[in-house]
């Protein structure tokens, strides 16, 4: 498989790279991992006139926990999100369910939000944990919520001459625990269906912070925002969690491929609404 | 298991010797199709139908002629100017090389761009207009036979409707008596899918056609360099002593290196008229959309059966789904392969088998996917239907199986549709796989979970294969009889040079074939190099698929073997100064009858055979046999799986994989046991999740490895391997073929497992690939 000609520009630096995508205008793509981008244009698929490379920029590698934050530099490979300390909950519940380790090794957390795959992990893990993208222009830095940086399939509120620099991802500071359930037909595969819960407890042991979002089973990653109010100012129970999970399998919207039937993802979703709210509960009680 | 008679240091039969190829392969020193670069070579890609069925109107390839690199467009209208523009099939069929009049499937040939280097040459595509006319696509083959169904073979004279194929065997009156008699009838309709073998290597070919000599080279990824070798000479008009095949190292092949492409035809007329090398290799779409499939049979099979379990006969209607094009490489008496080795391990007097295939709009093939020949499908159908007849007629699968077997003293047993099975010893193999389970506590266990809702299965498959095609009389490819050979030299130095008519793509048989040798000569294996691939290097053969590397080309060595073992003899009862019938010959020691401390080594004879000959022998050590095999063999084994199924969601996982084969001598037990864990992981995922399908338009869903999942070492279940060696009997050393048992064997007891956790809800059929959302609507539906 061989790709369209294209332009090579090798950054140095945030500031050289956001110059060259000005530069290069809509023809222009930033080249991290490079794991969606690469085979999509050996598939001729995508055909970007001009590939700018960060890869050489110092400083956008970390994973650190900083201000009562988590933060994911640009650099940062999924295979380091596995093996870090700093993460918790869903995030580190999540990491080892990307891809394979293959394209982990490669693949960037910040690129794939950045892809807005509606069948990609991150973006339901940080919808459900809370998470700004900061974002870099000619004009400086900016910070955009997540909920507000997915725009759609494919597509986010970034500007055209923005890069994603990094992430924010908020530490909760009492109890609480997370937990990623995917189902996937092999490893490296796209999720068939992926629920992902965050839960924080308060000292009554009541929910006082819910997250819930799905993946694959929507035009883009969903937020089930009326689960979460459920969810929030009550105690952890079965039977809450399957109301929940009512609400959960409503918001999905899954349609009939060769992955499985809409009844039976919509089951999928309902079945690990539960499971996950009740690992996450369990984590957080045990924190 | 037999102790090996050699010592390690010569690594005869038996021995686990250590592949010799890996090295090579494992230090990137192998030597593959795309590692091939010829000075001067240019490169081709294919451009290819977006449509399932379509007329053409019109090919506009100047704007692709004129871009700066391309040498040339070869579109079929060029090609039938040259009589190539259509190729016949290895089923009497004809296929269209680049297509003139229509396109018959998504991914098919249309026009071929040369170029010199392989980024221009795909560029080149896009700039190359087809006015196409859209015709209704049919994608299935019941669509395909209704009537007034579109013509999909318009161009064949006298082709009225879509019927690729009809076959019938065994005997029908029998059959109806039998059913006559019966208590009942099982009855099981099931959809093997259309699959496909995914080598990692994909196919390719460098076309080196000498302008001057006619001389033409052809390196080409070939399960079968010989009989390709044949096929070109004949389709292409070439004088065959002009032509040489290389085959070089092959990344796999599981069949689908077996037939011609039109890739290859095109690759090898473009350097003829050029006068430079042109490669073709594929990507991994093209390989998957327009290369040989396997499977894709609509099976119905209904089994007569006694309250007692006792089975009385079989009745199958086949239809199979071909493509566009009856091009299966197969046997050419035989239209649906030997799909007739469906009676199974079981002793039962009446079958009736009727087939008959369509065509469609899909890519053509019907490849037997590391199977001999369609047994696959035949092995499913039987294993899945014995097991519902245990349901039906209230008894242990286990049971319903040792109650029908062949027994021990049976063999030879000639089967209902004719095959002559030549050993076995099926009870012992099923009741020592049943105890390696722990059978009857599972079936506690099973209960058990289930009072508590819990879904366990237990899954059975007992499968007899036919292997090794095959006697002359009966087997032939495209007229040539399957025979296969071997050549032996030895030099002065005691070492040894195999050339072999078969072909490995990493079978390991640089190792056993050498080992073959060693056993019979005593020559170390290490010290034997073996050659195939090479046409003007090694002596003629079908090649290797359907497991007939060792029952054929493996017998054809060993007698190779035993020739120079007998002219060894004679030579070092010359050296002994004893008589030729007093010399004993064991390990690589000649000694004399009685005398064991006067004795010489092999390497003593063979600098002999060179230097110091009895009066009025030819010089030299070498030989040639050709194998004409008297007999397929029919290796077995006994697969047991153990499952738990998700009731909320449907996802299974496997507990336990019990898998006992009988092979018959097993060769290099470690080589062996390989065989059967790959074979084991490609029947795991065609019944968990692999298969080709089609959307209503005729589109390819299954492209690339994003959609046609092969499984990676997390989702393989562990395997638990066992053997029993029941020798085939007219194999000269008792080998009877293993590289497709497992394939063959295992899908059975997968999908069996699942619907065994399921059967006390009624479930009986669970169509492969056994997805999650099949499983959950099986449950919801019986509940």
């Amino acid at each position: 498989m061989f790709p369209a000609r294209f332009d090579l520009v090798v950054a140095q630096s945030v500031g050289e790279a956001v110059e060259a995508k000005a530069d290069a205008g809509e023809g222009g793509r930033f080249l991290a991992g490079g794991q969606s981008l690469i085979p999509m244009m050996k598939m001729r698929v995508a055909f970007p006139d001009t590939l700018i490379d960060i890869n050489r920029i110092a400083g956008l590698g970390a994973i650190e926990r900083a201000n009562g934050h988590l933060q994911v530099g640009a650099l940062a490979r999924h295979a380091e999100v596995v093996a870090s300390d700093a993460t918790f909950g869903a995030i580190a519940a999540a990491a080892p369910w990307v891809a394979d380790p293959l394209v982990r090794n490669r693949g960037t957390m910040c690129g794939s939000v950045a892809h807005c795959d509606p069948e990609g992990d991150w973006n339901s893990v940080l919808l459900a944990t809370g998470a700004d993208v900061v974002a870099q222009g000619p004009n400086g830095e900016r910070s955009i919520p997540i909920a507000g940086f997915i725009d759609g399939a494919f597509t986010s509120t970034l500007g055209e001459d923005e890069l994603v620099v990094g992430l924010r991802i908020p530490v909760p500071s009492g109890r609480s625990g997370g937990a990623y359930l995917k189902l996937e037909r092999k490893v490296g595969d796209y999720a068939t269906v992926a629920v992902a819960s965050h839960l924080e407890l308060d000292d009554s042991g009541a929910i006082s912070a819910a997250g819930l979002a799905l993946t694959s089973v929507n035009p883009i990653n969903t937020k089930v925002a009326d689960a979460e109010a459920l969810l929030v100012g009550q105690q952890p129970s079965e039977e809450l969690f399957a109301e929940a999970a009512e609400l959960a399998a409503a918001a999905a919207e899954p349609r009939d491929d060769v992955r499985g039937s809409a009844a039976w993802k919509r089951q999928v979703v309902r079945t690990y609404t539960k499971r996950g709210l009740a690992a996450a509960a369990q984590q957080a009680e045990g924190s | 298991m037999a102790a090996p008679t050699t010592p390690a240091e010569i690594g005869g039969i038996g021995h686990s010797v250590q592949r010799k190829e890996d090295a090579r392969l494992i230090e990137g020193q192998g030597n593959f199709l795309d590692d091939i670069d010829l000075p001067s070579t240019l490169h081709m890609a294919i451009l290819r139908s977006p449509l399932a069925h379509a007329r053409i109107n019109g090919i506009d390839s100047s704007a692709a002629t004129a871009l700066d690199g391309v040498l040339a467009v070869v579109t079929g209208d060029l090609m039938d100017q040259h009589g190539l523009a259509w190729m016949p099939t290895l089923s009497g069929d004809t296929q269209a090389v680049l297509a003139t009049d229509k396109v018959r499937y998504q991914g098919q040939e249309v026009a071929a761009v040369i170029a010199t280097d392989p980024y221009i040459a795909t560029d080149a595509l896009e700039h190359i207009e087809v006015d196409y006319e859209e015709l209704p696509p049919i994608t299935t083959p019941q669509q395909s036979l209704e009537e007034g169904a579109a013509l999909i073979r318009d161009e064949k004279e006298g082709q009225t409707d879509n019927l690729a194929y009809t076959w019938e065997t065994g005997d029908q009156g029998a059959t109806e008596e039998a059913f006559a008699q019966a208590d009942r009838v099982v009855t099981l309709e099931t959809h093997y899918p259309r699959s496909h073998p995914a080598p990692l290597e994909t196919c390719g070919i460098v076309a080196d056609v000498n302008s001057v000599t006619g001389q033409a080279t052809i390196y080409m990824t070939s399960q079968a360099p010989h009989a390709h070798r044949t096929l070109f000479a004949m389709v292409a008009g070439l004088p065959e002593q002009n032509i040489r095949i290389v085959s070089p190292d092959i990344g796999g092949g599981f069949g689908n290196k077996v037939p011609i492409y039109p890739g290859y035809v095109v690759a090898t007329a473009a350097s003829l008229l050029i006068g430079q090398p042109v490669k073709w290799v594929e990507s991994r779409t093209e390989n998957l959309i327009s290369t040989g499939f396997a499977r894709d049979y609509y099976m119905k099979g209904e089994l007569a059966v006694t309250d007692e379990g006792r089975i009385l006969g079989l009745r199958v209607n086949m239809l199979s789904d071909q493509g566009a094009f009856y091009s299966d490489a197969q046997p050419t008496q035989f239209r649906a392969g030997l799909f007739h080795v469906v009676t199974g391990s079981y002793d039962f007097g009446a079958a009736h088998i009727d087939c008959k295939g369509a065509f469609t709009n899909k890519a053509p093939g019907g490849v037997a996917y590391r199977c001999s020949f369609r047994i696959t499908e035949a092995s499913y159908l039987i294993e899945r239907l014995v097991q519902n007849a245990a349901y039906e007629v209230g008894i242990d699968p286990a049971e319903m199986r040792l109650r029908n077997f062949i027994q021990p003293e049976q063999f030879p047993y000639e089967t209902a549709t004719g095959f002559v099975y030549d050993s076995g010893d099926y009870p012992t193999a099923l009741r020592t796989a049943l105890d390696e389970v722990g059978y009857e506590d599972l079936r506690r266990e099973q209960a058990e979970a289930r009072a508590e809702g819990r879904l366990i299965g237990i899954g059975i498959a007992h499968f007899t294969e036919a292997v090794g095609a095959g006697p002359s009389r009966t087997y032939d490819i495209a007229g040539l009889k399957m025979i296969d050979s071997a050549e032996l030299r030895v030099h002065p130095t005691g070492k040894a040079i195999l050339k072999l008519g078969v072909k490995t793509q990493g079978q390991g048989h640089e190792t056993t074939f050498a080992q073959i040798v060693a056993e019979v000569l005593g020559i170390p294996a290490n010290d034997i190099k073996v050659e195939h691939g090479d046409t003007d290097h090694t002596p003629y053969g079908l090649g290797t698929y359907a497991s007939r590397s060792t029952p054929v080309g493996g017998a054809a060595t060993a007698v190779v073997a035993r020739k120079l073992a007998d002219k060894s003899k004679k030579i070092a009862a010359h050296l002994l100064e004893a008589a030729d019938e007093d010399i004993e010959l064991a390990s690589g020691v000649f000694s004399v009858a009685g005398s064991p401390d006067r004795s010489v080594t092999i390497q003593d004879v063979a600098l002999a055979a060179y230097t110091n000959l009895p009066e009025g022998m030819e010089y030299g050590l070498e030989d040639v046999t050709y194998y004409d095999p008297p007999n397929l063999t029919y290796p077995y084994g006994s697969y047991i799986v153990v499952v738990e199924v998700d009731p909320d969601t449907g996802v299974w996982q496997v507990q336990r994989m019990v898998a006992l084969d009988d092979c018959g001598v097993r060769i290099n037990p470690m080589i062996v046991e390989g065989q059967i864990c790959g074979g084991l992981t490609e029947g795991f995922a065609m019944s968990a999740m692999q298969w080709i399908t089609f959307d209503d338009d005729g589109n390819c869903i299954g492209a690339n490895f994003m959609d046609y999942l092969v499984p990676t070492a997390w989702e393989t279940p562990r395997f638990e391997l066992l053997a029993t060696e029941v020798p085939s009997p007219h194999h000269p050393i008792g080998a009877k073929g293993v590289g497709e048992s497992a394939t063959v064997g295992s899908p059975a007891a997968f999908v069996n497992a699942v619907i065994d956790a399921l059967a006390h809800l009624g479930v009986r059929n669970i169509d492969m690939p056994v997805l999650p959302d099949r499983v959950w609507a099986a449950i919801d539906e019986a509940s």
